[in-house]
């Protein structure tokens, strides 16, 4: 006997609609318990910040998993939903759009860098979200809005903070300094850092011998080493990226540069490219830092995080100390969990007031954010390249090698000053 | 404030850095004055020397001129190869004005991308006894970074030179970019020549990327930074004139380090790029260019 196929499609059909609705998410209750909470952001995967960037997702890929293990948010699955920025601010406002409205991320955090960030605020700005910063330099100063929190810990007054760290340090020496010379890329960062520090120049009465700034893709920094030496200045204040400042280093030794104070605000110092391969050439070099494995700085968490970052960081091609923005990246993700657990919400209003009124344990120490949404108190130090012998890496895991100055809080040991006495 | 032993300081450094632009161009001195090929993919070559250099100094402590000497062969290979697979694809088809400039560009972000897959994204240099060392003579110092660069970047031009004006495949190459058509009556056979020549090009590059990693840290992206300049240099000296890319390196080296002097180094590249837009408004075809 035939079965009549019109009495028994209607019932198929219906089959295939409930499993297709299971299947996608869309039946409510269904699967809405374990939906994960979505957390969105574009990286600088590829491009000039791709250093960084990569090394950056490696630390947040590891709080993920942190996160996870202990049962997730609210007890939602966290998941981090990220597409390559390029290190191009062009292609920001593109992806926080998507995954704002594509992907339907419940949260987004930055990227890495002022320039990368700064694309991403009208966005954010607009749809009143929470938005932790990764690394911007003084990117909320103008627009002032509530929801951005910073966690590099530039201080209240990012750049005037972060560049008084070296010339306060060097006010307090005897003798006291006089004369400085200050150099920079002709870029983003070295600008708004040598801004910020003739007005700390002109605060602390230093007489400038020499203010310049040179063209990012500078093959020979001999000249521009000499230019500075004829002027004879007491301190000299560089504040450039990588490839400069190993070309700095290297025409000061090769010139003969003697100021009393070397170094302020040289990135790429921090990695461990650099440090292994300019090695005794750091000695007497004070530049900034983050944070470094001084025991003042020995935060709960730290040392787990940067093992379990380091055993990856090798095989990705990153910094394999990942002492500068790893930890921070894993940080920043810290303060946003915290917050969306102590809220028990995924509420954009709720989470902003939750962030500004507490102050979050961090395995970058304890985090405070102001009202600007910069760290309440800067927290930027001031390190001296101390006792390097040789180029291996292991030395620049321990103590001792970069020795915090500034601030008083988590000094680990004393400045050799001037300059010249360390490189003997 | 302009002192003697500062004037003569600023212009040993700009010889020393002019020796160094000219190794980087000669490849693009070939490439584009002699064979008419827009090759813009050197720079990306010379990078590529320089991870060379980097890989045989981290494993095995190989001097970085030891290693761009010893890889010379290698990337002559590599250029034969290339321009065998240019020619079959635009040239013969007299395709290659846009496509091929495609072609090399598509090569450009082809080894860029593979370096950043093999070495990743962080800067990378060499360890060396000389690096961040220097001498004295008189009142000028000299670093050994720089002078190493230098003499190398001299000694290959010479090199270059000579084979160029004194050998059968040297004159053939010079005949070549004159009239090809020419060359091929005297049973001379132009792809056999431009395939040396092109093989030649890029065989400079590993020389010129070690001495690139020499002088300072290096990441794969930084060849975009190179081009410009080494253009600069093979326009300034005339399209194939290998002696003229000397000179022209020599004059942009001490021009850029003058105003990187006494004037703000933020000034030392627009300085070298009015002293190209000048030399070109007064010979167009370059210094030396025919």
């Amino acid at each position: 006997m035939r079965r009549n196929p019109r009495r028994t499609r209607p019932w198929a059909v219906i089959s295939l609609l409930i499993v297709a609705l299971a299947f996608s998410g869309a039946w409510p209750g269904a699967a809405g318990a374990a939906d994960p909470i979505k957390i969105g952001f574009g990286m600088a995967l590829t491009g000039g910040l791709a250093a960084n960037g990569k090394a950056a997702l490696i630390a947040m890929q590891l709080w993920e998993a942190d996160i996870n293990k202990k049962g997730g948010l609210l007890g939602r699955p966290v998941q981090l939903v990220y597409y390559d920025d390029q290190t191009k601010g062009a292609t920001v406002p593109g992806i926080y759009t998507k995954l704002l409205d594509v992907d339907k991320v419940h949260f987004v955090v930055s990227g890495y860098g002022t320039n990368l960030i700064a694309p991403a605020m009208p966005i954010v700005m607009e749809r009143k979200l929470v938005f932790p910063g990764l690394f911007g330099l003084a990117n909320n100063e103008k627009a002032n809005y509530a929801g951005y929190f910073q966690i590099m810990p530039a201080g209240p007054r990012p750049a005037l903070d972060w560049t008084a760290t070296f010339l306060d340090l060097a006010a307090r020496q005897n003798p006291k300094p006089q004369t400085i010379a200050i150099v920079g890329a002709d870029a983003e960062y070295p600008h708004n850092a040598m801004e910020a520090a003739r007005e700390n120049i002109k605060r602390l009465g230093f007489k400038t011998v020499y203010d310049s700034t040179y063209p990012p893709n500078t093959v020979d920094f001999t000249p521009i080493v000499r230019a500075i030496k004829a002027t004879n200045p007491d301190l000299v204040g560089v504040y450039s990226y990588p490839p400069d400042s190993a070309g700095m280093v290297l025409a000061a030794h090769e010139v003969g540069l003697r100021p009393k104070m070397f170094g302020a605000g040289m990135v790429g110092l921090q990695f461990a490219a650099l440090l292994t391969k300019l090695g005794p050439k750091l000695n007497g070099i004070v530049n900034f830092d983050v944070w470094v494995p001084e025991p003042t700085l020995r935060f709960a968490g730290i040392e787990d995080f940067l093992k379990r970052y380091q055993a990856q960081a090798e095989k990705a091609g990153v910094d394999p100390l990942g002492h500068y923005l790893p930890p921070f990246a894993y940080a920043y993700l810290q303060v946003l969990g915290q917050a969306v657990e102590a809220t028990k919400s995924v509420d954009q209003q709720k989470v902003i007031d939750y962030v500004h009124k507490n102050e979050f344990d961090t395995i970058v120490g304890k985090v405070k954010f102001g009202a600007n949404g910069e760290w309440t108190t800067s927290r930027m130090l001031q390190v001296q390249f101390q006792g390097i012998e040789t180029t291996d890496i292991a030395q620049f895991h321990k103590a001792g090698k970069r020795v915090v100055l500034w601030p008083e809080q988590y000094k680990s040991g004393s400045i050799i000053y001037p300059y010249e006495k360390a490189l003997k | 404030m302009i002192t003697l032993d500062l004037f003569l300081n600023a212009v040993t450094a700009g010889i020393l850095l002019g020796g160094f632009y000219a190794a980087v161009s000669l490849g693009i001195a070939i490439a584009f004055g002699l064979l008419d090929i827009v090759n813009i993919a050197h720079p990306v070559f010379v990078m590529l020397g320089s991870y060379v250099a980097y890989t045989m100094n981290l494993r095995f402590g190989l001097d970085p001129i030891l290693t761009g000497l010893l890889f010379t062969p290698v990337f002559y290979g590599l250029g034969v190869l290339l321009y065998r697979i240019y020619y079959a694809s635009f040239e013969r088809k007299g395709a290659e004005a846009l496509r091929g400039l495609v072609f090399f560009f598509g090569i450009l972000f082809i080894v860029e991308v593979s370096l950043l897959l093999a070495f990743g994204v962080d800067y990378r240099m060499i360890e060396a006894s000389y690096v961040g060392r220097s001498f004295h003579i008189g009142p000028v110092g000299i670093a050994f970074r720089l002078l190493v660069p230098c003499v190398v970047g001299v000694a290959l031009t010479g090199a270059l030179y000579l084979f160029l004006s004194r050998t059968f495949y040297g004159r053939a190459i010079q005949a070549v970019a004159q009239d090809s058509f020419a060359l091929r009556l005297m049973g001379a056979n132009p792809f056999k020549v431009k395939d040396v020549a092109f093989g030649l090009a890029i065989g400079t590059a590993a020389l010129a990327g070690a001495l690139l990693i020499m002088i300072g840290p290096v990441e794969p992206a930084m060849n975009r930074e190179y081009i410009g300049r080494v253009f600069a240099v093979a326009v300034l000296g005339g399209m194939g004139s290998i002696g003229g890319t000397l000179v022209a390196a020599l004059i942009l080296g001490v021009a850029e380090s003058l105003t990187s002097t006494f004037y703000g180094p933020s000034w030392g590249v627009a300085v070298s790029f009015g002293v190209l837009l000048l030399a070109l408004a007064v010979r167009p075809s370059g210094l030396f260019g025919r």
